[in-house]
């Protein structure tokens, strides 16, 4: 597989802020690439970089072999982008819209079957302005896919969109790469990535923090399981986590009210808590266990406070 | 240029869904003249050398059609697109700024004409107005007084940072032009003192070399106007296109 994307050293400051510190990567022909990173962490940066958007103050980029700044308009021919914010006049209408999009391209595909696959066509002839949010990001999305690109970006492509317009968009994205193409995305929702990306680059204050397979960055880290129920009557609280706590797989218990969190590792765990339970003779419901997720890996390397 | 078509013709049929601007560049001027064509017809009067008030008034309202687009729907339009994240969905594409900005020029232009077009017609049916001039003179000059105002109100939304500001600041320079200029009410009604005031506003000089070419006068006795103008238009241009930004 050839090298599509090439990142070397990338900076980026806006004023006395750095926004992208010296970040290295790479993306390969036919994958699915995802970055994720709290707000702020640089992810848009990045993305605006690569597709010649932005100037960057260090570093090289690469992309299908072009330079982003040089060769900028030679660029964005042959790739797709659909940009986090953008906007098109409210009186536009969706046609007139791919239309006038189409003409700035030396060859397009047919919009009217783009509509039709992402599901407009009957909003064909409706003003930008009276599009709903998912109908509006369904326009830029076709508006992305409109040259045949060869390179797609998505910038929080699934933001603000409901549960089900969400899987619909990641159906969209695997038959994008089905049909060849390398997909570059940005998300805030780890299940996201875990779902959709062949590599994830977990991005956190202008560096990447973490870069490989949702399975392997889950893997590395070496999460825990957690293994949660509810308790019922009375009971010291105090030794029922010293009882649990004793338990070779156990790292820690955590109480809530009624729920009890056990973290530990290891295959017998879930086991091991409920026989201790079953000999104090604690009564318990509504037990699960949770395996770790992508989501455990980004709070572990990225913190858990609260970001702006 | 298949892109600068497309984007000329979608553009004038944004202008004109827009009904406030419709309004103003089309509608307001031949309403005015109808207005004050009620009250003072076209009888011709000494105090403009023998000419009727619809007469002079057909030219400089010319001036007020073109202080309307260019300081109004020009510095609004260009700020609110910038600012909305329109010209960043265009940036991410292969356009080229030249293309984008050519097609918005030929736009307003396109919609100043139909604008003047109208005013004619109307001072032409309702008051048979005399003209005197050459058309290709007044076009010419039409043409100097309408890109100089667009090279203001781009160089307006150029410096204004927010589209807010681009449009409060487009419309406190445009009322007082419209009024002092001699645009609206002709300077020979008006004190001397703010005929003094308007050499100083740029629309008195559209509206002085409009009415001067209407009436037949040579550009040679206007050659103060074609320098302002041609001044405003350099300067303008120069700096829009070192303020321009995708976003």
């Amino acid at each position: 597989m050839d090298t599509i994307v090439q990142v070397e050293g990338l900076c980026k400051t806006y004023g006395a802020t750095v926004a992208v510190d010296e970040i290295s990567f790479e993306v390969q022909e036919g994958e699915i690439f995802g970055m994720v990173g709290p707000n702020g962490a640089g992810k848009t940066t990045t993305i605006e970089c690569i597709e010649g958007l932005r100037r960057p103050e260090g570093g090289s980029l690469r992309v299908l072999g072009l330079d982003p700044q040089a060769d900028g308009y030679d660029l964005r021919a042959r790739i797709g982008v659909q940009l986090q914010e953008s906007s098109l006049p409210d009186r536009l209408k969706v046609w007139e819209a791919l239309d006038l999009f189409a003409s700035f391209y030396r060859r397009s595909v047919d919009w009217r079957s783009l509509l039709d696959q992402l599901g407009l066509a009957d909003k064909c002839s409706a003003p930008f302005g009276k599009l709903s949010g998912g109908q509006k990001q369904r326009l830029f999305i076709a508006l992305a896919l409109l040259n045949d690109p060869e390179l797609i970006f998505f910038d929080e492509l699934t933001t603000g969109l409901d549960p089900q317009a969400r899987r619909a968009m990641w159906d969209m994205v695997r038959d994008t790469r089905a049909r060849g193409k390398t997909v570059f995305l940005t998300t805030h929702f780890m299940e996201e990535a875990e779902r959709l990306c062949d590599r994830v680059a977990i991005m956190d204050h202008g560096h990447i923090v973490a870069l490989d397979t949702p399975e392997q960055l889950i893997r590395s880290l070496g999460a825990e399981s957690r293994v949660v129920f509810s308790i019922e009557g009375d009971f010291a609280s105090e030794s029922l986590s010293e009882s649990l706590q004793v338990l070779a797989t156990v790292s820690r218990v955590e109480h809530a009210g009624e729920r009890v969190i056990v973290y530990g590792k290891g295959d017998t765990l879930v086991g091991e808590v409920v026989n201790a339970l079953t000999s104090r003779g604690t009564r318990f419901r509504d037990l699960r266990t949770e395996q770790p997720t992508l989501e455990d890996v980004f709070l572990t390397l990225t913190g858990r406070e609260m970001r702006d | 240029m298949r892109a600068l078509w497309k984007l000329t013709l979608i553009g004038a049929k944004l202008y004109l869904r827009e009904p406030v601007a419709a309004f103003f560049t089309i509608v307001y001027a031949p309403m005015m003249l109808i207005l004050f064509g009620s009250i003072y017809g076209n009888t011709p009067s000494p105090l403009f050398g023998g000419r009727g008030t619809i007469d002079i008034s057909v030219p400089a309202y010319i001036g007020l059609i073109i202080v309307t687009v260019g300081l109004m729907s020009v510095p609004i339009a260009v700020a609110t697109r910038r600012e909305a994240g329109v010209l960043r969905r265009y940036h991410a594409t292969p356009l080229r700024p030249v293309i984008y900005l050519t097609a918005d020029v030929l736009v307003y232009f396109g919609m100043t004409l139909l604008g003047v077009v109208f005013l004619i017609l109307t001072g032409r049916i309702g008051y048979n107005v005399h003209f005197d001039g050459n058309w290709v003179s007044v076009l010419v000059g039409f043409s100097l007084g309408t890109l100089s105002f667009f090279a203001f109100g781009f160089l307006i939304a150029g410096l204004a940072p927010t589209a807010r500001i681009a449009q409060t600041v487009g419309m406190v320079i445009a009322f007082p032009m419209m009024f002092l200029s001699g645009a609206t009410i002709p300077l020979e009604v008006l004190p001397a003192t703010v005929r003094e005031l308007a050499r100083l506003i740029p629309l008195t000089y559209v509206v002085t070399l409009l009415r001067g070419l209407w009436a037949g006068e040579a550009w040679s006795e206007h050659l103060t106007e074609v320098v302002v103008l041609v001044g405003l238009l350099v300067v303008g241009t120069a700096i829009s296109a070192k303020t321009f930004r995708w976003e």
